[in-house]
């Protein structure tokens, strides 16, 4: 469905925020008021010199009707407000802001982003001693050895009439242990240079996995044939963390995988009939539901009606993968919104749960998500089932496919705008006398 | 004859300072290094003092103190632990485990010296 459906729910939000009355805006505009509500319903398609005048009435620049900002543009923004308390930013107007400046918007994000990468490099370092066993057994042998040198410097330095077998032992000892002291050290030197090396970046594994998978548009035609070589893909330049390349090695192997169970010409075929419908590839290829999933997350966007997001978490609800999508975006640090059937899914696992969803606040369009929760290997004896859950969102815009209005929902809670919301967590920034 | 002090450390060259001290200053030093049968030492030896290492191959210093402590003929018995991580933690697991003192390494041998004397009693 295209953008353009979008310019009538910008409309009726602007003409609601400047207070005006559908029948003031239609008379300014010279156009019927019944008129106008079709528009505003996204009902009749709107261009040309009426929209310039709509955008006059409104007072406003006619690109921000005809083109709104990026949902997901605006979500971090609002990101970036609620990270930083007390600051004086407008929260209510980041869409005009977005609007009207879209370099600096976008420049705003994603120093606020390179900010909360830089924070979590500082956590980890500060944390380091009790994080980094190498470090730590490190620390410990050079302490030990020091202790050794110590005591047995004293005991030659202070004891009168110390026996000569006493003296040669303990100056054998000390030539032993500086020598130990001396390579200890060198280990930690350069143990700590090639650490910082790998942080160099400073930013987190996950943006780095998130960057290079976009990069790619999801999609690796390498691993669609049969004998791709996963590890072949990390590029070193792309991932340049340790952390980075064993997340991303384990994705792609997972990628090969899927691309086996469910080669591209039959999800291909299965999409063209029945368009993202995960259980219908799963049937047709014979594959679990997270499977099918994950799949038609990671076919070309050529395939596809409309691109397909998709989030998949751990049993712990801490989300291992994200694929965001314009109209659902997904929060690049902590927890999600508890609304998600993601989590619905991972309480009731293997009972798939499907839901029609809107991101609170407006300017997304509505999406239907597909979510189950399934063991993530199989099951053993030697320990608790490891689940994990996995959510396919693709868009939904068409409201007779509706049994019932899509649930709104939420990005994470800070910049969430739901009112009254027993999901929530935390008070949002966005939130009416906050 | 001396009083009798048990070093459970793996460390040969402080193991070997050690004993050279507290031999001097007339005590009778056993040394241990295995952390998995440093209790059957201790039932064994029963010495006047204790001095435990925190990180040995085997079990940790952490669990030997605990275990030490809930046997009825050792629960008493004064335990000086060394360790090389001063972090603040790591000395509070000692102190619920029962340490009588705690010792960061590295530390001087006088140190140690006036620990176990006080540690020994009159």
């Amino acid at each position: 469905m295209a953008r353009d459906t979008l310019i009538g729910s910008r409309i009726r939000e602007r003409r609601m925020l400047a207070g005006l009355r559908q029948a003031d805006l239609a008379r300014r505009a010279g156009i019927s008021a019944s008129y106008l509500n079709l528009i505003e319903h996204n009902r009749r398609r709107i261009g040309g010199k009426l929209l310039v005048r709509i955008a006059e009435a409104l007072e406003v620049e006619p690109s921000l009707l005809s083109e709104g900002a990026e949902a997901a543009l605006l979500a971090r923004l609002r990101e970036a407000a609620a990270v930083q308390p007390g600051n004086r930013a407008e929260v209510d107007r980041a869409e005009e802001f977005a609007g009207r400046f879209p370099g600096w918007a976008e420049l705003l994000a994603d120093a606020r982003r390179r900010i909360d990468a830089l924070e979590d490099t500082v956590e980890t370092l500060t944390d380091r001693l009790a994080h980094d066993p190498h470090l730590a057994a490190s620390l410990h042998e050079v302490l030990s050895t020091v202790t050794a040198i110590r005591s047995t410097a004293a005991i030659l330095a202070g004891t009168e009439e110390l026996e000569r077998e006493w003296q040669d032992r303990f100056h054998r000892n000390l030539d032993e242990d500086s020598r130990r002291l001396a390579e200890g050290a060198q280990a930690l030197v350069t143990y700590l240079d090639s650490a910082a090396d790998a942080r160099r970046s400073l930013t987190s594994p996950q943006e780095e996995i998130e960057a290079f998978l976009a990069a790619r548009d999801f999609h690796f035609p390498e691993l669609e044939a049969a004998g791709g070589e996963p590890d072949a893909l990390l590029d070193p330049e792309a991932l340049t963390s340790e952390a980075a390349r064993q997340i991303a090695a384990r994705l792609l192997r997972r990628y090969a995988q899927d691309a086996r169970a469910i080669p591209l010409d039959l999800a291909a075929s299965v999409v063209a009939d029945h368009g993202a419908d995960p259980a219908a590839l799963a049937e047709a290829a014979g594959t679990d539901l997270p499977c099918a999933m994950r799949r038609l997350a990671a076919l070309p966007s050529a395939l596809l009606p409309a691109p397909a997001g998709l989030a998949i978490c751990d049993g712990a609800g801490a989300l291992t993968f994200r694929k965001p999508l314009d109209d659902f975006p997904l929060p690049r640090f902590g927890g999600g919104c508890a609304l998600w059937p993601l989590f619905e899914a991972l309480a009731r696992p293997g009972q798939p749960v499907a839901r029609d969803l809107v991101q609170a606040g407006g300017e997304a369009r509505p999406v239907r998500a597909y979510a189950v929760a399934a063991p993530a290997r199989p099951a053993a004896f030697d320990g608790p089932p490891l689940m994990e859950a996995h959510m396919l969102v693709v868009p939904a815009d068409r409201e007779e496919d509706r049994a019932r209005p899509p649930l709104a929902v939420g990005v994470t809670c800070r910049i969430c705008p739901l009112e009254g919301c027993a999901a929530r967590r935390e008070p949002s920034i966005l939130a009416a006398g906050f | 004859m001396g009083k009798h002090v048990l070093v459970i450390e793996d460390e040969p060259n402080i193991v070997e300072a050690i004993r050279f001290i507290l031999h001097r200053d007339g005590w009778r030093v056993d040394t241990h290094s295995d952390g998995a049968t440093a209790l059957e030492a201790l039932r064994a030896q029963r010495p006047d003092v204790v001095i435990l290492d925190v990180m040995l191959p085997g079990r940790s210093g952490f669990e030997i103190l605990r275990e030490l402590r809930s046997e009825d003929g050792l629960a008493n018995l004064p335990v000086l632990m060394l360790t090389a991580r001063g972090q603040a933690k790591d000395r509070e697991t000692a102190e619920r485990a029962g340490v009588s003192r705690y010792m960061t390494k590295p530390f001087s041998n006088a140190e140690v010296l006036a620990a176990v004397r006080e540690m020994a009693g009159p």
